[in-house]
C-alpha cells in the first residue's frame, strides 16, 4: 500500500517540480532582490539524493520571505541544473556567480562535483554551503561546510561498534572514488591505533552501481565467521547499497550476527528499498527524522505541507541546508551587506539550534559543532537512534588520525587566516584549500 | 493463624492469573537500561502466551497504547495499525500512528530475545521449530542453554534435532576441562563442515602471542590438527563449485541482457542503444504490476513477465517503424537515433516515476537461500535466474528454428532480397524481429528488477555488457551469447577474489579487446554467404 501511495506522491513531486522551477523566472520581480544560488543536479544519476535538496532550499526562501525577507529585501532562488555532470557543475557556478550575481549558492553532493567548483568559487570570491558528509582535508574560504567531518560521523561510529558492540574484526566496503578511500584511509589508522592488527581489517572497494555482490558478500561472511564479532562499515554508495543488502539478506547474513554500518544511506534511500531485510543494519548521522524534538516536528510538518506529501521523509543533509541558510541569514543580518567578505567573517560564531538538540556553532575551520547519532534501520525505512555522543561534536578539517595532516589546522580568523595550516613549520601551505 | 496460612495462597492464585500482565506491562515501564532485565522476567514466567509476546517483541510488533497503557501487537494497515490485545488475545480495534508507541529493542536485545525463544521452542510440537531452536542455541551457547540442550537430547526422537543437538553438545564439550571429553567430543565433530565446528577446531591449534598453545595438551592438538586437514578437501571442492555457481548466475544475467540484443543487433544488425531502456521499461512494469495487485506480490512475476514482453515489444516495434527502418544501412545514424531514444526513454520514466528508485518487492519463494551443506549455500533468486536465463534461451532458439516467423527471419538476415523475391514481407518480419528482441529485453527486465535497483539508469549499468556478450559470443549467433556469457560471468567471478570486483572486470574487458583482435568475428562466427554480408 505503501507502493501506491509513492507513486501517487511521485507524479504530485513531478507537478510541483515543474512548477517551482518556472516560477522564479515568470513572477514579476521585485524592485531589488537578494538573489541565492541552487546548484543541485536535478537530472542523471545524482537527481536521485539532490532534487530533494533543491526543494528544500525553496522551502527555506519562501519561509524567510513570508518572515519579510532579508535586509528588506525579497531573497530570489536562483535554480540551476548541473545535471550530475561535474565539470558542468563548474561551468553553473561560474554563471550564477558572474552573469546572476548571487550572493551565496547552496549545493552540490558528491565531494567531486565540490572540488570542481571550488577555483570558480574561489576565483571569483563566491560563497558556498555544502551539506553533505564528506571526507575532510579541506577548508575553503570560501565554503561553509555543514555536513559531517570524518570525526562527526565515522569515528564516533566506529567507537560505538568497539565498545558498546565489542567488535573485534572489521570489512571496510566502499565505493571506489574520493570520499571512501580517504575515509577508509583514516578509519584504518584509526583502527590500527586502537591496537586492531591489519589481519582483522578487510578492504573492499566497487565500483559505482555495482550490483553484482555475489562473492563479495560470500567474503565478508568468510571473513565474519571466525567466532569473532565482526562488522561491516560501509561507505558504499547511493544505488550500489539496495542489491547489497539483498544479498546479506539472501545469503542469510542478519544484523544481529554481523551488523553494517552505513554512512551514506539516510532516510531518502531507504525510501526506495524493500526494508524488511534491512531492519536492525545501523546507520551513523548528524540527523534522524524520528528524533523527537519540537524543532524537528516542526521542521518535518514545514517540510510535508511545503512537498504536499505527508510521505515524504526528511534527512541530514536537508538539515545541514536548514542550519546553513539559517546561519547565512543571521550572518548578513549582522553584517548588514550581503559581500562575501564581510558575511565570511559574520559566519564564524554564528549559533543556530539544531533539530536534534543542541546548538550548532560555525567554528573557525568553516565546519559545523553536531551531535552524532547511530540508528537502527526500522521496518517503515526510519532509523531508532540507539546510541548519541554526550554532547555536540566540533567538525575537524584535518584528521588527527592521518599522520600527513596531524600537524595541520584550518582556522580563518587572524593571526592564522588559513585553511592548510601547519603547527609544526608555523607556515601556510600557498594551496588555499 | 489463619489469616497466615491464606496470605501464601492468595498470592499464588494472583501469580497465576496476572504474572503474565504484570511481567508483561513491566516492558513499557522499564528504562531502555532495565529492558534486558524485563524481558528475563517475562520469559521465566510459565504461560503460553508468553511465546507470543517475545514472538511480537522480536518482530517489532510490540506496542504501548497512549493513555490505557494496555500492551498490544500491532500490524500496519494503511494508514494505522491493527491491535491485538496479548493477555486475552483478542482484538482490541485499531489505532493511528501517533495513538501508540512502539517498545523498540536493538540488537543485543534482539539477540538475547531470539535465545529466551528458542529456549521456549526446544520443547515443540514440530521438529523443523526444535531444529531452529537448536541451531539458535548453538550460534549463542552459554551455560544455561547448554544445560538444557543436554537434559533435552535423551529425549529427542527428531534424527535430525538429534544430530543438531549432538553437535552443539560436542562443541561445548572442547570447552571442558578433562582431556578425554575434549578427545571425544572433537571425535564427534569429525567430517562435519559446519563454520562453527571448524572455527572452534581452529581455535584448538592456534597459538598466542607468546608462542604457548591455546590448548595445553598435545594429543588434543594432534587430533584437531588431523580432522581439519581431512576437511581441507572438501572445502576446496565446496568453494570451487560456490565460486561456478556465482559465475553460473552472473552469467544468466548477461545472457538475458544480451539475448534480446543478439537478436536485434546479432540478428538485424541493427545496433541499438536503447535496448538497455527497453529492459529499464521491463523492470518499471514489474514495479506497476506490484503496485497493481499488493495482495499477489508471490504472483506478480508470472503476470509481469507477459505485460513486459508486451510492452517492451510495442514500443520496440514503435521504434523500429518510427525511425530505424529509414536508417537502414547507416550504422552510425541508427547509433545516434537510438542514442537519442534512450535518452527520451528515461527523461519519460524520470518525470512518470521521480528519479527516486522505486522499490520491487522480492517473493517469498525467492528469498533466502538452500543450504547444502555447513559451508555451501546457494541464494534461491540467483538459482531461479540460472533456470529462468536458460528457459528464455530455448524459447528463443524454439522459435527461431520451429517457427515460421523464425524460419522468416533467417530467411531475411541471410539473403534479403532473395527472401523478398520469395514472396516474404521483409518490413512485416524486421519489425516482428525486432518487436521480439526487444520484447526478450522487457522479459530481461523483470528478472533484473529482482536482483538491481529499478531507477531510470537501470539500462546503462548493462547496455555495455550486453553488447560485449554478443560481440564475445558471435555476432548472429544465439549459442555464442550462451557460452560467451557464461564465460564471461564465471572469468570475472574466479578473477574478482584476487583482483577485486574494479581490476576483475578491466581484466574481462582487456580480455575481450585481445580475444576480437585475434578472432573479429566472436567465439562463433557465421559462416557461409551470410558471413559476407
Amino acid at each position: 500500500m505503501t507502493r501506491i501511495t509513492s507513486i501517487r506522491g511521485a507524479l504530485s513531486r513531478f507537478a510541483l517540480v515543474s512548477l517551482t522551477t518556472v516560477l522564479p523566472a515568470t513572477a514579476p520581480q521585485a524592485a531589488e532582490t537578494i538573489k541565492v544560488g541552487v546548484l543541485h543536479s536535478l537530472s542523471g544519476t545524482m537527481a536521485i539524493s539532490e532534487t530533494t535538496l533543491k526543494d528544500t532550499m525553496l522551502m527555506l526562501i519562501e519561509e524567510q520571505n513570508k518572515k519579510g525577507g532579508l535586509l528588506g529585501k525579497k531573497l530570489e532562488a536562483v535554480v540551476v541544473d548541473p545535471a550530475s555532470n561535474w565539470p558542468l557543475f563548474a561551468e553553473k557556478a561560474r554563471e550564477l556567480l558572474s552573469k546572476d550575481k548571487v550572493a551565496a549558492i547552496f549545493g552540490c553532493w558528491t565531494s567531486v562535483s565540490r572540488k570542481s567548483v571550488l577555483p570558480v568559487i574561489e576565483e571569483l570570491n563566491g560563497l558556498l554551503f555544502y551539506p553533505v558528509q564528506y571526507e575532510g582535508e579541506e577548508s575553503s574560504k570560501n565554503v561553509f561546510y555543514t555536513g559531517a567531518a570524518p570525526n562527526q560521523q565515522a569515528i564516533p561510529a566506529v567507537d560505538y561498534l568497539m565498545n558498546d558492540l565489542k567488535v573485534q574484526r572489521w570489512v571496510l566496503a566502499g565505493t571506489d572514488y574520493v570520499y571512501p578511500r580517504t575515509t577508509n584511509k583514516i578509519l584504518e589508522a584509526y583502527l590500527k591505533a586502537k591496537g586492531v592488527k591489519p589481519k582483522d581489517i578487510m578492504i573492499n572497494y566497487t565500483p559505482f552501481g555495482h550490483s553484482d555482490w555475489q562473492s563479495i558478500v560470500a567474503e565478508i561472511k568468510k571473513f565474519g565467521s571466525t567466532g569473532k564479532k565482526t562488522a561491516v562499515v560501509s561507505t558504499i554508495n547511493g544505488d550500489a547499497n539496495v542489491p547489497f543488502y539483498k544479498e546479506l539478506g539472501n545469503q542469510g547474513i542478519a544484523a544481529d550476527k554481523l551488523p553494517v554500518v552505513a554512512f551514506s544511506v539516510g532516510e531518502e534511500e531507504l525510501s526506495g528499498i524493500d526494508t524488511k531485510p534491512l531492519v536492525g543494519h545501523l546507520a551513523a548521522w548528524n540527523y534522524f527524522m524520528s528524533v523527537d524534538t519540537p524543532e524537528n516536528v516542526d521542521f518535518i510538518k514545514k517540510w510535508q505541507t511545503f512537498i504536499k506529501s505527508t510521505k515524504r521523509v526528511t534527512n541530514d543533509p536537508m538539515e545541514a541546508h536548514y542550519i546553513g541558510f539559517n546561519m547565512w541569514v543571521k550572518a548578513v543580518e549582522k553584517a548588514g551587506s550581503t559581500a562575501t567578505d564581510a558575511v565570511e567573517k559574520a559566519m564564524i560564531g554564528t549559533e543556530f539550534p539544531n533539530l536534534t538538540g543542541g546548538i550548532a556553532k560555525m567554528n573557525k575551520a568553516h565546519h559545523l559543532s553536531k551531535p552524532v547519532l547511530i540508528g537502527e534501520i526500522q521496518e517503515d525505512g526510519q532509523f531508532q537512534t540507539v546510541w548519541q555522543t554526550k554532547g555536540l561534536v566540533d567538525g575537524d578539517a584535518w584528521s588527527d588520525f592521518l599522520p600527513e595532516s596531524k600537524a595541520i589546522v584550518a582556522d580563518w580568523t587572524p593571526p592564522i587566516n588559513c585553511g592548510n595550516y601547519n603547527t609544526k613549520t608555523k607556515k601556510c601551505s600557498g594551496q588555499k584549500y | 493463624m489463619i489469616g497466615c496460612l491464606l496470605i501464601p495462597a492468595l498470592v499464588k492464585a494472583e501469580s497465576e492469573s496476572t504474572a503474565f500482565g504484570n511481567a508483561l506491562s513491566r516492558l513499557k515501564d522499564a528504562p531502555t537500561a532495565d529492558l534486558p532485565e524485563a524481558i528475563e522476567r517475562l520469559a521465566t514466567v510459565d504461560d503460553p502466551r508468553v511465546l507470543a509476546a517475545l514472538n511480537a517483541l522480536l518482530e517489532n510488533r510490540l506496542y504501548v497504547v497512549k493513555g490505557s497503557g494496555r500492551i498490544v501487537s500491532a500490524t500496519t494497515t494503511g494508514d494505522g495499525f491493527d491491535l491485538t490485545d496479548l493477555e486475552s488475545g483478542q482484538s482490541a480495534g485499531s489505532a493511528g500512528r501517533f495513538d501508540i508507541k512502539k517498545i523498540a529493542i536493538n540488537n543485543t536485545l534482539r539477540n538475547a530475545v531470539k535465545r529466551l525463544i528458542a529456549r521456549r521452542e526446544l520443547g515443540a510440537e514440530d521438529a523443523g521449530q526444535r531444529l531452529q531452536a537448536v541451531q539458535a542455541l548453538t550460534e549463542q551457547a552459554d551455560v544455561e542453554s547448554t544445560s538444557l540442550l543436554r537434559a533435552r537430547y535423551p529425549l529427542e526422537k527428531d534424527a535430525a534435532v538429534r544430530t543438531a543437538i549432538g553437535t552443539a553438545l560436542a562443541l561445548a564439550d572442547i570447552g571442558s576441562a578433562d582431556k578425554a571429553t575434549r578427545l571425544q567430543a572433537i571425535r564427534a565433530l569429525e567430517g562435519n563442515l559446519d563454520q562453527q565446528v571448524r572455527n572452534k577446531l581452529a581455535e584448538l591449534v592456534e597459538t598466542r602471542e607468546d608462542g604457548s598453545f591455546v590448548e595445553p595438551d598435545a594429543d588434543v592438538r594432534n587430533l584437531a590438527a588431523a580432522v581439519i586437514s581431512n576437511l581441507e578437501l572438501k572445502l576446496q571442492l565446496n568453494h570451487l563449485a560456490e565460486t561456478l555457481f556465482f559465475g553460473l548466475s552472473l552469467g544468466a544475467v548477461l545472457l538475458l541482457a544480451a539475448i534480446g540484443l543478439a537478436i536485434t543487433f546479432g540478428v538485424m544488425g541493427v545496433i541499438n542503444m536503447a535496448h538497455g531502456e527497453l529492459m529499464m521499461l521491463g523492470a518499471y512494469t514489474t514495479y506497476v504490476v506490484q503496485l497493481l495487485m499488493p495482495e499477489h506480490l508471490d504472483w506478480s512475476l508470472f503476470v509481469a513477465i507477459p505485460a513486459a514482453f508486451v510492452l517492451s515489444g510495442l514500443v520496440g516495434i514503435g521504434i523500429e517503424r518510427g525511425i530505424i527502418r529509414f536508417l537502414y544501412g547507416r550504422p552510425l545514424e541508427t547509433l545516434l537515433a537510438t542514442f537519442g531514444v534512450s535518452l527520451f526513454l528515461q527523461q519519460v520514466v524520470r518525470s512518470i516515476f521521480s528519479p527516486l528508485n522505486r522499490s520491487v518487492a522480492t517473493p517469498s519463494w525467492m528469498s533466502g537461500s538452500v543450504e547444502i551443506n555447513g559451508a555451501l549455500s546457494l541464494t534461491l533468486n540467483r538459482f531461479y535466474i540460472i533456470v529462468f536465463g536458460l528457459l528464455v534461451f530455448w524459447a528463443l532458439l524454439a522459435i527461431l528454428k520451429k517457427t515460421r516467423l523464425g524460419l522468416e527471419v533467417r530467411a531475411v538476415a541471410q539473403n534479403r532480397s532473395m527472401a523478398k523475391a520469395m514472396g516474404i514481407r521483409t518490413d512485416r518480419v524486421d519489425a516482428m524481429t525486432f518487436g521480439l528482441g526487444s520484447g526478450v529485453a522487457g522479459v530481461a527486465g523483470v528478472a533484473l528488477s529482482q536482483l538491481t535497483n529499478v531507477g531510470p539508469n537501470l539500462g546503462q549499468a548493462y547496455i555495455v555488457d550486453s553488447f560485449m556478450v554478443v560481440v564475445f559470443g558471435g555476432v548472429g549467433n544465439l549459442w555464442g551469447t550462451l557460452v560467451g556469457g557464461m564465460t564471461l560471468g564465471v572469468a570475472n567471478k574466479i578473477l574478482e577474489p584476487f583482483a577485486g570486483a574494479v581490476l576483475a572486470k578491466i581484466l574481462i574487458l582487456i580480455f575481450i579487446i585481445v580475444f576480437i583482435q585475434k578472432r573479429p568475428r566472436g567465439l562463433f562466427p557465421q559462416k557461409g554467404r551470410a558471413a559476407e554480408g
